[in-house]
């Protein structure tokens, strides 16, 4: 039996009620994290290991220092992952779904307990919907934020004192980074203006390669999902390592140095 | 729902399954028990057919190849949309059959909407313009997103299960899953030189009512994945077009420039 058939095997045996208490528990817990960083934390941005590696937690990067004391650097970042996030169409989905039972399930018994009137109906036509069209711009800051990470997570490979080292956390930042590229780069809207939007590619010099990325996109986009939902589990466990390190709690091992 | 419950004629060694099929019309109606003999490798059609053979002569049930492939036998299995083909007996091991009709569509009688509003929407689209007079030469690589949707056997179970038919009754201004596939494979067509963005946005279509919650996609007998490749695709065009400030202000001040 494939892990598809398996999966919809579960899927067809969970009550519907299964999947939007799931969602609502992680993407409620990832919410309430992200404002405790962002209210609470405003300090916890840099830090040097006694080993020379200097780290900035994901949730901080690019660093922009913050002018008042009480307001953390990560209120000038934030809101560009978490829109990208809030506007994503995977996300649309998975919060349509669980937290305004639009409808909760597709099963006919989910689907009578969807609590909107049919007149009251309006889904992505109006506001506040309506602003979920300008994901691709949420998109296009995100670029620069997973270069960020990734800067971010290779310059932790060099300690001040010279030469090369691999810590634990800066493998934990690269494969952050890398998730969210995959979750970055998959995305539908980037899929559109990479090569969705065009309906000829034999008709011009250089759409065989438009093509090709078109392709490699979609490859990306078929598990958006599952990249969505890697990356924001990696980016929490990359912030809560680094501030157990700085708390001293646990200490960062050098898997190897050169 | 009140229910009635009718035996059909099998040997005492047979083992048999018992399903609930949907009997009415547009005045009302209710689940009746039927006991059927159990052949393995029984679809849910086998056992509507076999009640309508042995049981019940009145029976209504709409279906044609009995291979997945013409798309008449739409139904709901246990409230989900299913082709009544294609739904194995075994796959509800312990569990009841509810058969009901699509819940979308207005019933006619027992098992069989009528779809006929599907037909309205299709005649609705802003039909194919074709840049030269066919034939025309194509290549493979620009065609290729065109057999995906293509493969649709119009069966409508992505209409039914969409909940901005099924609940909110959208019908006249919401072209639905099954016509959303369609216009993809008209728009992305290369060559074709129409536009249908204004009739998604605008007109007919509809498309900003569909909040991609994906229940179409996880119907399609046809595996086509409409939300991704169809409907996705169609309302970034439609962003494109309407939502999109950089181009907005980029077609402003090209059509300036051309004297618009």
């Amino acid at each position: 039996m494939s892990l598809a058939a398996i999966t919809s095997a579960i899927n067809r045996r969970l009550p519907w009620w299964a999947g939007p208490i799931a969602i609502v528990t992680a993407l409620t817990l990832f919410t309430f994290y992200s404002l405790w960083v962002v209210f609470f934390q405003s300090h916890a941005a840099t830090y040097q290991t006694p080993e020379g590696i200097n780290y900035l937690s994901p949730f901080y990067s690019p660093y922009i220092p913050s002018p008042w004391e009480w307001l953390s650097p990560a209120v000038f970042i934030l809101w560009i992952p978490l829109g990208f996030r809030a506007t994503c169409y995977y996300y649309r989905k998975a919060y349509y779904r669980a937290f305004f039972w639009d409808p909760p399930a597709c099963s006919d018994d989910a689907q009578r307990k969807e609590p909107r009137e049919p007149e009251s109906y309006r889904g992505e036509r109006a506001a506040p919907w309506i602003f979920n069209n300008i994901h691709r711009y949420f998109f296009y800051g995100s670029i620069i934020i997973v270069t960020f990470l990734a800067i971010e997570a290779v310059l932790a490979m060099f300690p001040v004192d010279g030469g090369f080292a691999l810590p634990l956390g800066a493998l934990i930042l690269l494969i952050n980074a890398i998730l969210l590229g995959g979750y970055t780069f998959g995305c539908h809207s980037f899929r559109h203006l990479i090569g969705g939007r065009l309906d000829c590619y034999s008709c011009f010099k250089g759409g065989g390669a438009l093509r090709k990325l078109y392709k490699g996109v979609s490859k990306l986009n078929a598990r958006h999902a599952t990249w969505a939902w890697a990356s924001l589990f990696s980016v929490v466990f990359a912030d809560i390592y680094l501030r157990l390190v700085i708390a001293q709690i646990i200490s960062d091992p050098i898997l190897f140095r050169i | 729902m009140e229910s009635s419950q009718h035996r059909g004629a099998s040997p005492e060694t047979q083992k048999t399954v018992r399903i609930n099929i949907y009997r009415g019309d547009a005045e009302g109606g209710e689940f009746v028990e039927y006991d059927v003999p159990l052949v393995e490798g029984m679809v849910v059609l086998d056992a509507v057919l076999y009640v309508q053979a042995h049981i019940s002569p009145d029976l209504a049930v709409r279906w044609n190849c009995k291979a997945a492939h013409c798309g008449s036998c739409g139904g709901e299995v246990n409230g989900r949309p299913k082709l009544l083909c294609k739904t194995r007996v075994d796959d509800y091991e312990g569990e009841e059959i509810r058969v009901s009709p699509m819940r979308a569509f207005p019933l006619i009688k027992d098992l069989v909407t009528d779809v006929s509003w599907n037909y309205e929407v299709a005649r609705s689209i802003p039909e194919f313009k074709p840049a030269e007079k066919a034939p025309f030469t194509m290549y493979e690589e620009d065609v290729e997103r065109l057999y995906e949707p293509k493969r649709c056997i119009e069966c409508f179970l992505c209409q039914d299960v969409c909940h901005v038919l099924r609940s909110h009754h959208k019908h006249p201004a919401f072209a639905g899953p099954r016509f959303f596939a369609k216009i993809q494979s008209l728009e992305m067509h290369p060559m074709d030189t129409g536009h249908r963005t204004e009739y998604l946005k605008e007109g007919r279509g509809g498309i900003g009512f569909c909040n991609i919650t994906k229940c179409c996609t996880e119907v399609c007998p046809e595996h086509i994945n409409i939300t991704d490749n169809s409907i996705i695709p169609l309302k970034e065009r439609v962003v494109g077009d309407y939502y999109d400030p950089a181009k907005w202000l980029m077609r402003k001040i090209r059509g300036r420039r051309n004297g618009e």
